[in-house]
């Protein structure tokens, strides 16, 4: 479970609050979506949490241990990170690159080289086409599948993920972002997500928090939001979407009519 | 292949040896120093600012003043140190900038990934950093090597050993096969060591280990390729003796004579040309130099700073004292010839004016000629202060003479030809025989007595059998000896070696009656 209670972060020696008072729980093994536009603080809400960013305020704890306690280093090697850049190694092949933290602790070759083909199977890479090739080699969507295995090469229990699909074409989006939601359930990851993709965020998250100008506006499952918005922000938010839905029912539903005399 | 050509590649392996050492020490040190400071930079603008910033002014720094810089800056050490020093300054602007570049020019994206996985800094640098940046330093030493290898060459007039003796040597003497010679072993180098690290380079971008350890292998295989000579000369080589020569005939043939008379000795001479006469001064003061003929006029002004006159027994002494007890070297004696600054004229026209000494000669001038005296000489004769204190003493004033200057190879022609009445010249030039010119006495003594002496290194004359072997040159060449010698280089056309010969053979044969 991760646990965020008051957390503030400033940049101005407490001027003015990037995030402010933020707090948030996320059970073990569910999916929480931080949704908000560009600014709001919901990126670095997240990059607190493996303490990419250092908080100003408040306390953060993943399974019931405060971050700060730990050593910056150990904590993130225990998380996963994806984010949308990416960031594949281009001097290092893909198995380089999937066995980076593995190296890092020290593992044996043997145990590397078994490790990595389970990763690549895992993402759907054939180990023995995928395994030598560099990242320059790969697709977008196939980059950011090998972003996923690395994030989980030591076997890590919970994901931070910012913008993970963010910078694919949308055909490669839907495809990539339901084997995760699949993989997610079947591995029990705990995981926070970033997106400003409303869609996105109520196809996905077994919760929602949304965020603007720093300050959560309102927690609750994809269901209830739709149901009560509860705030005139989170409610334009909402209204796109189903407006979107709206269009398009509208749109299939007049091909429907004039395709079938 | 001509004898010139084949003394040039007599001494390729020391001289490209010495420059092989300093290059590559000096390569060596600057990226010691360069590719940490720059990483730590790469994380501190400010004193990557700051760093940068000097390492740009020294840049700015003619190569040639820095390297003269760092002697004086010394205390005036020469060889190989000041010229170590001064291109390591040198070449610590394009492998730090490299540096620093390199690792700022990473993808802020692979830096975020590297922290996400839980890099720390260190391995950041180790795993990420250097890695993708090493193409970019590699393009920074590249620069390096290409700066250093070409400016190692202006160690030489710092006593430095390198390929620039040859381009010295062959400036000083006109000898313009040694000067290219220098110019493209010089060249040759640079543009190999150049592709060597450029290789390295694409090795670095393609990430082909093959291609590096072939560009390693090269460069491995270049370095300890041209460090043969001092390497070799490290284990065992104790029986070597280093002979300087000043860049003139005379110091040639001389410095080839030393060598014939070592060599039965059991000592393996190595003649070293090309560093400038003050300098070789210093470098047997520190043992980096064997022997030496210097002349006493010389070390009277250059070293002692005498203005006086003394005759040339006592000017003798008093060097011989000086440079034993103040100076640090060892004087075995003249060898019997003078290499004096004299006033000479043709046989003919001293006849015709009825002069034989410098004062005649002023008062024909001032009398009898009509028209002011014409005198030939070396640009840097009328500079030294011995010819204003001609004038002074012989109250010859400005409007009775006009000085011409030329080169010193010319102005014995001049004369013969008429060019000029009178030239300075010098007492030991062959050519005075050949032009038959006449010397004129010189009553005021204005010029220095300059009687060329032999010097050894402490180091060298505690060496048995050193000082035995190069006894027997000592008043064994007499002045018309000498000047025939040189006679038979300059205008005969032999070559130093085959005149060093023929001067031991008459010398020994004059002193043994």
């Amino acid at each position: 479970m991760i646990a965020l209670s008051n957390v503030c972060k400033s940049y101005d020696a407490g001027g003015t609050d990037a995030v402010h008072d933020v707090s948030l729980k996320v059970p073990k093994g569910s999916l929480l979506v931080l949704l908000g536009g560009s600014g709001c603080g919901k990126t670095t809400t997240l990059k607190m949490i493996n303490r990419l960013i250092e908080p100003t305020g408040g306390r953060i704890e993943i399974e019931g241990r405060d971050v700060r306690s730990l050593d910056a280093v150990e904590l993130r090697r225990g998380i996963g990170y994806v984010f949308q850049g990416i960031g594949l190694f281009p001097h290092m092949t893909v198995a380089g690159n999937v066995a980076v933290v593995p190296r890092l602790l020290g593992w044996s070759a043997e145990r590397i080289g078994t490790r990595v083909d389970e990763l690549l199977d895992l993402v759907r890479l054939p180990p023995a086409e995928y395994r030598d090739r560099f990242p320059r080699q790969l697709s977008g969507g196939q980059q950011q599948r090998i972003g996923f295995a690395r994030a989980l090469a030591v076997g890590a229990r919970v994901m931070l993920l910012d913008e993970p699909f963010g910078a694919l074409d949308p055909i490669t989006r839907d495809e990539l972002r339901d084997e995760f939601l699949s993989l997610r359930k079947r591995l029990g990851l705990t995981a926070v997500m970033v997106t400003h993709d409303i869609t996105e965020a109520l196809l996905s998250a077994d919760q929602i928090a949304v965020m603007n100008a720093g300050r959560l506006l309102r927690v609750g499952t994809p269901r209830e939001l739709v149901a009560n918005p509860g705030d005139p922000f989170v409610a334009s938010l909402l209204a796109a979407p189903r407006r979107h839905a709206d269009r398009l029912d509208a749109l299939l539903n007049d091909t429907n009519k004039r395709g079938t005399p | 292949m001509s004898e010139n050509l084949q003394e040039l590649f007599a001494n390729l392996p020391a001289y490209l040896g010495g420059h092989m050492l300093l290059s590559v020490t000096t390569l060596a040190a600057a990226v010691a120093i360069s590719l940490p400071l720059g990483i730590v930079a790469s994380r501190r603008p400010r004193l990557a600012e700051v760093a940068l910033g000097l390492a740009g002014v020294i840049q700015t720094v003619p190569s040639l003043a820095l390297l003269a810089l760092m002697m004086v800056l010394l205390g005036g050490l020469i060889g190989f140190w000041p010229a170590f020093l001064a291109l390591v300054l040198y070449s610590i602007l394009p492998i730090l900038s490299n540096t620093v570049l390199g690792i700022r020019g990473v993808d802020p994206v692979l830096i975020e990934a590297a922290k996400g996985l839980g890099m720390s800094d260190r391995q950041l640098l180790w795993w990420v950093e250097l890695p993708l940046a090493a193409p970019v330093i590699l393009g920074g030493i590249r620069t390096a090597t290409v700066l250093v290898v070409g400016t190692a060459t202006l160690a030489t007039p710092i006593g430095g050993q390198s390929l620039g003796n040859y381009i010295f040597a062959g400036i000083s003497t006109l000898n313009h096969t040694s000067t290219m010679f220098g110019c493209v072993a010089a060249a040759l180098l640079a543009i190999g060591l150049d592709q060597l690290v450029r290789l390295l380079e694409v090795a670095a971008r393609r990430r082909s280990r093959r291609l590096a350890y072939v560009a390693a292998g090269g460069l491995l295989l270049v370095t300890f390729g041209g460090l043969y000579e001092p390497v070799t000369r490290w284990f065992g080589g104790s029986n070597r003796v280093v002979i300087a020569s000043a860049s003139f005939t005379e110091q040639y043939t001389l410095s080839h004579a030393m060598s014939q008379k070592l060599e039965p000795a059991g000592f393996r001479p190595e003649r070293r040309q090309g560093m400038g006469f003050g300098v070789q001064h210093l470098a047997i003061q520190r043992n980096e130099v064997d022997c030496m003929v210097t002349y006493t006029g010389d070390v009277w002004t250059l070293l002692m700073k005498r203005q006086d006159y003394a005759d040339r027994e006592t000017t003798l002494k008093e060097v011989t004292r000086f440079l034993e007890e103040d100076f640090g070297v060892v004087c075995l004696g003249p060898l019997g010839f003078e290499n004096a600054y004299a006033v000479a004229m043709t046989q003919d026209r001293a006849k015709a004016w009825e002069v034989s000494s410098i004062a005649d000669m002023v008062e024909f001038a001032r009398i009898r000629l009509g028209r002011p005296l014409k005198v030939g000489g070396d640009i840097s004769i009328f500079l030294h202060k011995e010819w204003p204190r001609l004038k002074q003493k012989y109250r010859l004033r400005d409007g009775d003479v006009q000085t011409v200057s030329m080169d010193q190879s010319l102005v014995y022609g001049a004369v013969q030809a008429g060019e000029v009445d009178a030239i300075v010249a010098y007492s030991s030039d062959g050519r005075l025989t050949e032009y038959k010119l006449q010397l004129l006495r010189d009553p005021e003594h204005v010029f220095p007595p300059y009687d060329a002496i032999l010097l050894a290194s402490r180091a060298a004359a505690r060496r048995p059998g050193f000082v035995e072997a190069l006894q027997p040159l000592l008043g064994s060449i007499s002045q018309e000896t000498m000047r025939e010698a040189n006679r038979r280089v300059d205008v005969g056309k032999q070559s130093p070696k085959e005149v060093a010969g023929w001067l031991l053979e008459t010398g020994t044969s004059a002193k043994t009656p």
